[in-house]
């Protein structure tokens, strides 16, 4: 199968490369890009480890081809630091608040987080729950990821103001 | 899990699209928000030599809001529908089952045109869209045609649909003012498909009742809704029970999938009844 010319925007940089049609996004990030924050977990579009921003959309990467979103803006969470490459608000909230132990559902949880706030700046925490029910965690039983986006949307917030 | 090569398509308009289908006959196969289709072709369940996606098809987008008539594009994503202000207003139903279809990334990607399209007994729409006697419109070689909601699925995987053909677009009447609308459905985590679910319009002398996961197809039922517009709950949960047909998997056996079909269609009832005018 022949190789096609793929062209995306990955955390504000322009990359390109060649793929086979069939290669998942989730393996040109990876393997082809070496960006490695988005895991591969479940494969089977339930765990969220994989999740990526596309175009403002959260999106399970490892159920995604390469080839359909050649053109897109795509952001995984290296691209959610500040710019001097200390922790963004997300980041460091949830390290504040424990909102991990082995960290590997991480990554996705807080590209999804970051979709969220950006959709809903002030959720409750049943929304935060609603917003998050596509990303698994196995150690930390939720409640400090709750609490750590919580945390995160009333200092964006205060933030936001500070800056009016 | 890597899928078997393919060559990818991404055409303009419908017509290029169709002359793919055309061209490679069953080699070809259309890609919406494709994620019913990639885990399947992760698993080499589904292989085709021809990908084509139906991503920049302007004609395929797009929710119309008319004062008889919503139009949905088959390419509206779920995440659209919950989140189009002037679809919830005229048909409210259609956001509560969208709510409850997978999670938010896959209601991202995940189109009413596949939903519906797909033929998989589990997924929500096509009851739902029975429910509401939509339309479904086609564009084959051919020409257009019509196929309703209640006439397109035939078995699991097989509708009304030829290979050639793509599902378009959907028309749905906008229920009469003071009908009650509710979706119930119970699963057994989220992303889960349904043990059972339903669908249920009710008030104004007038009710529609379907059922999803209960069969091959979704189950709307002329006499379970005939029952109920007429006040006769009981009548219309003992019709719908005898239309099911459901089979017993690692969501329950039959008596426990029979058992649930019934408390969902009662809590329906009873919610679209709180909601009718």
């Amino acid at each position: 199968m022949s190789k096609m010319h793929v062209k995306l925007t990955v955390n504000g940089k322009e990359v390109e490369g060649l793929a086979e049609p069939r290669t998942l996004l989730i393996h040109f990030l990876r393997e082809d890009l070496k960006i490695t924050g988005p895991h591969i977990g479940c494969e089977t579009s339930h765990c969220g480890a994989c999740t990526v921003d596309i175009d403002g959309k959260s999106v399970k990467s490892c159920t995604t081809f390469v080839a359909q979103v050649n053109g897109a803006d795509i952001t995984t969470v290296e691209g959610l630091t500040n710019d001097d490459g200390s922790l963004g608000v997300l980041q460091e909230m949830f390290r504040e608040h424990h909102g991990l132990q082995c960290g590997f559902c991480t990554p996705g949880m807080i590209t999804r987080a970051h979709r969220l706030l950006q959709e809903n700046p002030n959720p409750t925490e049943e929304e935060i729950r609603f917003g998050m029910a596509g990303n698994l965690c196995r150690c930390t039983g939720y409640q400090n990821i709750v609490k750590a986006i919580s945390a995160s949307a009333d200092m964006l917030n205060a933030q936001k103001e500070a800056a009016e | 899990m890597i899928p078997a090569g393919f060559e990818y398509h991404r055409p303009g308009d419908i017509a290029s699209a169709i002359g793919i289908l055309q061209e490679h006959g069953d080699e070809a196969r259309v890609i919406a928000g494709g994620h019913s289709l990639i885990p399947m072709m992760k698993l080499r369940m589904a292989e085709m030599g021809h990908l084509v996606d139906l991503q920049a098809i302007d004609e395929l987008k797009g929710v119309k809001i008319g004062s008889d008539t919503v139009s949905l594009g088959a390419m509206v994503t779920q995440h659209e529908m919950i989140t189009h202000d002037g679809l919830a207003s005229a048909i409210p139903l259609i956001r509560e089952a969208a709510l409850q279809i997978a999670d938010p990334q896959v209601r991202y990607m995940g189109t009413v045109g596949g939903n519906v399209a797909n033929g998989d007994p589990g997924n929500d729409m096509p009851g739902l869209m029975q429910c509401l006697n939509a339309t479904f419109e086609l564009s084959g070689p051919d020409g257009n045609r019509s196929v309703a909601a209640r006439d397109f699925y035939e078995a699991a995987y097989f509708t009304a649909r030829e290979d050639e053909e793509i599902l378009t677009r959907i028309s749905i009447p906008v229920p009469a003012a003071g009908v009650g609308q509710a979706y119930e459905k119970q699963k057994r985590k989220i992303g889960d498909y349904a043990t059972a679910a339903a669908a249920v319009m009710f008030g104004q002398g007038t009710a529609s009742v379907a059922m999803t996961n209960l069969a091959d197809t979704p189950i709307w039922s002329a006499d379970a809704s005939t029952a109920l517009a007429g006040g006769d709950v009981e009548g219309c949960v003992a019709a719908m029970l005898d239309a099911i047909d459901p089979v017993a998997d690692n969501r329950g056996p039959v008596e426990f999938k029979k058992h649930v079909a019934a408390v969902m269609l009662r809590r329906a009832i009873d919610r679209a009844q709180s909601r009718a005018g």
